[in-house]
């Protein structure tokens, strides 16, 4: 239906000559579909799902971040029989690129690979993935080195991040072990270049260190993410609530909250609030 | 001592008009602008549409001297306990005029944040829809509010109506039963 | 020392001086009761420290802003600045509406400058859906010339209601009438004074309408002299000046770490402008400088707030320009699967949808019909991924972070609003001065709290 407007440059034309059906793919001795093994790989049960992300088959795995079946409410079992309960979305979004990544992300990687491996902690360890979608740069960053990447972007003369632009949360309750992500927009004057960090912790242990020491712009910042999410960033001043009153229960923004609106009642009929609404995805 | 031992008959109703007219000519309100109707409340004081012919363009910051309450903005969760508190600083009488359809009853924003509604919180004479409403509207809204001060009984006059307004919501349908054309 | 026998009940002191010669010696009062309690009480108030509440409902806070103020004397000891008073949950709601309608909830937040709010948000969108190049010309420029003249009715609001705070009323009504100006103009071409819902995905929501163009020239002319008029107000003041003058001073070094963009970043001396350093819709080639000054103060911010609006001024004046050369266009992309079916006109009853376009979907048309009703009800689908667009608004870096899965809605949208990163700087410029300059740093900063609690 959409797909034709917006996808990506390197989506085929006609995904159905790609696909493979995973119980073809499944009958032993059958070489002649090429581009799976034993089980369907994660593009293809995505592009199968209805995902719109997917590069060309070969390309980088997106990140699958959820499968939904049906729809308007009506999964199997519900008794809807519209045939849209047995619609299955999955949900992926870009995952690793591979190099080169284009125009100054590559000279930006090498020289934060340097810094990295020079200060004892090693690119590997501290980047868990670079993902080049729609021309920005994303770094998937463990939580225990975000200070410290936070400090070379900031003071390395070549990459001069100088300015933050505040960090806001993500909940994706789906992606099990890395619900929460907490993103940081960096923006360098000097060299006029944009760059986003993302730090990914899961719902049980919802710790990030702070990099008020490091931009001490992200100080409300902070307090407005452990507001509506609930991730709790360690060494920050004063981590209080900022929008919500002080005694508010529960983190509003996450996606197990409710919206929590009330049902207009008008001559007789009620809408319910919009959370509760059949919904088309 | 005071209005309330005014006589009745006759001589309260002349009473009546002479107080409602004083009352209506200089109604000040308190500054209680939150959100995009403040903008348009500020647009409605300042000489383009000019609510100081009516005699109310000192918006005072002291609700003690203040008669009216525009409530002109979306009242989130944080500040409805402010609301309750700046309407019982004000002395009687004081009027509420809740702008705009976020005060009304919450808007489009019918979510965890916003009081559906500043009715919730104080009591409303007034209310006036618009997102946000035109300056000529709150000028009609602020209008209607002085035909309703004009109007207003006092003394025995005053308790009569409140017993009938008493009675007449007693015996009125409620909302959720009026089916209108669906029933 | 005296004291006054009479007096019965709690010990009570006052830390004034009732001896000129003793200068420097603090002498209290003491009016009976116990004397080691009131030497206790008398070292506790010693210092005269009072905690001052500026709370949410303030004529001078700008909006809901709760201030904490300690006050020692006349000097600020410390400032806290609580918000939250405002908040709306608008980014939670934006989650169940589809993409179309999220123009309408975040047209509230900055609701003074809400075309920026909008034309971010759309060009996220945009950029998500990839259609960033297939813009029609004709939206663009109408996409520029609308901001530009939000960024003037904004700028507008600050001095007057500045100026409003410190007690100059005409400032105020000056300021206002100016503004009408730019409301009117917005009347004409979107339906609506304030929030509008005119930028949406993929264009403008309706060309502008004939006259609109004489319209902006006029309401230009016009905004000319009351400009005029308020650099008289305004910046031949002495007392204007007085108090302006060295008061709330945040240098660049403190703007960067802070994080501080807009007017107060450029008033330390940085040029740094969005619409300079990463263009969008075209900025690129429209002639325009960006005012600096180094002074760091109210008083550069005022300042430079006016001359920026002369830059809107001259953008504006391009931009109708080419409008007027351009001739009739499409204001929507071409592709129907996201652009919004509004043929709008004038009916019997409002504004709605024309009648000639209800009979091209309803008589001639079966994919307008099906677009249409698909379109308003369903809203289109936007590949899954996230995107991060900044423009550059009145008060700073507006920085809108969508993130879509796919689906007819968004799944997060995050708007990193200036006025709330710029509030962080009030503790910093408020304490060690005078009350009295609190409300004057605040107003340079220019907050405005819908978009700081969103």
């Amino acid at each position: 239906m959409s797909e034709k407007s917006g996808a990506p440059e390197g989506k085929t034309p006609e995904p159905s000559a790609e696909k493979v059906d995973a119980a073809a793919a499944a009958k032993p001795g059958d070489t002649a579909t090429s581009a799976s093994l034993a089980a369907q790989s994660t593009s293809e049960a995505a592009l199968e799902g209805g995902s719109q992300n997917i590069g060309p088959i070969g390309s980088p795995e997106p990140e699958v971040i959820e499968v939904r079946h049906g729809m308007f409410g009506g999964g199997p079992g519900s008794g809807d029989t519209s045939g849209f309960g047995g619609l299955v979305t999955t949900v992926a979004l870009p995952g690793a690129s591979e190099r080169p990544y284009g125009g100054w992300f590559d000279e930006a990687v090498d020289i934060l690979i340097e810094l990295l491996d020079a200060s004892g902690t090693g690119f590997a360890a501290a980047i868990e993935s670079v993902v080049v979608d729609r021309g920005e740069l994303t770094l998937h960053v463990a939580r225990e080195h975000i200070v410290e990447v936070c400090q070379l972007l900031r003071d390395d003369q070549d990459l001069r991040f100088e300015l933050s632009l505040g960090v806001s949360g993500v909940h994706y309750p789906h992606e099990t072990g890395r619900e929460l992500h907490a993103v940081y927009h960096l923006v360098s004057v000097t060299h006029s270049h944009r760059l986003r960090l993302e730090v990914a912790v899961p719902d049980g242990d919802p710790h990030v260190p702070s990099t008020t020491g490091v931009y001490p712009a992200n100080d409300w910042h902070e307090r407005e993410t452990w507001d509506f999410f609930g991730i709790v960033f360690d060494g920050h001043p004063a981590l209080a609530r900022i929008e919500m009153p002080d005694d508010w229960p529960g983190h509003p923004q996450r996606k197990d909250y409710p919206l929590g609106g009330i049902p207009v009642e008008y001559k007789g009929a009620t809408v319910p609030p919009a959370d509760q609404r059949r919904s088309y995805s | 001592m005071g209005i309330e031992e005014a006589p009745s008959g006759f001589l309260l109703t002349t009473v009546e008009n002479l107080v409602g007219y004083f009352r209506k000519g200089s109604l000040w309100p308190v500054t209680f602008g939150l959100a995009c109707c403040a903008i348009e409340m500020m647009a409605t004081g300042t000489s383009r549409y000019d609510i100081s012919r009516f005699g109310m363009e000192v918006f005072r910051a002291s609700p003690r001297q203040a008669d009216l309450m525009i409530v002109a903005g979306r009242v989130s969760q944080k500040m409805a306990p402010v609301v309750r508190q700046v309407y019982d600083q004000m002395p009687e009488p004081k009027w509420v005029l809740s702008m705009g359809v976020c005060a009304s009853s919450g808007g489009m924003f019918n979510n965890y944040a916003i009081v559906q509604g500043v009715d919730h919180v104080v009591p409303v004479d007034i209310y006036l829809p618009g997102c946000p409403p035109r300056p000529e509207m709150l000028i009609n809204a602020i209008l209607a509010l002085h035909e309703q001060i004009q109007a207003e009984p006092l003394g025995v006059n005053r308790k009569e109506a409140a017993r009938a307004a008493e009675a007449a919501a007693l015996a009125a349908t409620p909302t959720s039963h009026m089916k209108g054309l669906l029933a | 020392m005296s004291t006054h026998s009479t007096h019965q009940g709690p010990p009570t002191a006052t830390g004034h001086i009732v001896d000129d010669e003793a200068t420097g010696i603090p002498s209290f009062e003491a009016s009976g009761g116990d004397w080691s309690d009131i030497a206790e009480e008398a070292a506790r108030l010693g210092d005269e420290r009072i905690v001052v509440n500026m709370g949410p409902q303030h004529p001078s806070t700008h909006g809901v802003l709760r201030l904490m103020l300690e006050i020692d004397g006349e000097t600020v000891t410390e400032a806290r600045a609580g918000i939250g008073y405002l908040h709306t949950g608008i980014e939670k709601n934006m989650e169940y509406r589809s993409w179309t309608q999220g123009v309408t909830f975040c047209t509230r937040m900055d609701y003074v400058a809400n075309i920026f709010q909008e034309a971010g948000y759309c060009l996220a969108v945009e950029k998500l859906l990839g259609i960033t190049d297939d813009i029609p010309e004709r939206a663009t420029v109408i996409r520029v010339m609308m901001m530009e003249l939000n960024r003037i009715a904004s700028h507008l609001v600050c001095l007057a209601t500045g100026g409003n705070e410190l007690g100059a009323t005409t400032i105020m009504i000056v300021g206002f009438n100016a503004r009408e100006q730019v409301l009117r103009v917005f009347e004409l071409i979107t339906g609506l004074r304030m929030n509008n819902a005119y930028i949406r995905p993929g264009g403008v929501v309706q060309d502008i309408p004939p006259g609109a163009l004489d319209a902006v020239r006029d309401a230009i002319t016009v905004m000319k002299k009351d400009f005029g008029q308020l650099e008289d107000l305004m910046l031949a003041n002495p007392i204007l000046q007085a108090r302006l003058k060295d008061v709330g001073y945040l240098g660049l070094s403190a703007c960067m770490a802070l994080g501080i963009t807009g007017p107060v970043l450029r008033s330390t001396g940085l040029p740094y402008d969005v619409r300079k350093a990463e263009p969008y819709c075209g900025y690129e080639t429209y002639d325009f400088d960006i005012p600096t000054s180094t002074d760091a103060d109210a008083w550069s911010r005022v300042v430079l707030r006016l001359e920026e609006c002369y830059q809107s001024i001259r953008i504006i004046e391009q931009a109708v320009e080419r409008l007027q050369a351009m001739g009739p266009g499409p204001v929507m992309v071409e592709d129907k699967k996201i652009a919004w079916p509004a043929q709008l006109a004038i009916g019997s009853d409002g504004m709605g949808n024309s009648l000639d376009h209800i009979r091209e979907i309803m008589g001639t048309s079966m994919e307008a019909l099906i677009h249409h009703f698909k379109l308003v009800t369903e809203g289109f689908r936007v590949p899954a991924g996230q995107a991060f667009v900044s423009v550059e608004h009145p008060r700073g870096e507006l920085g809108v972070h969508l993130v879509s899965d796919g689906g007819t809605k968004p799944y997060r949208a995050h708007f990193r609003d200036p006025s709330f990163n710029n509030l962080q700087a009030v503790s910093m410029m408020c304490e060690g001065g005078q009350v009295a300059d609190v409300v004057v740093a605040v107003a340079s900063l220019d907050p405005v709290l819908g978009g700081v609690d969103r």
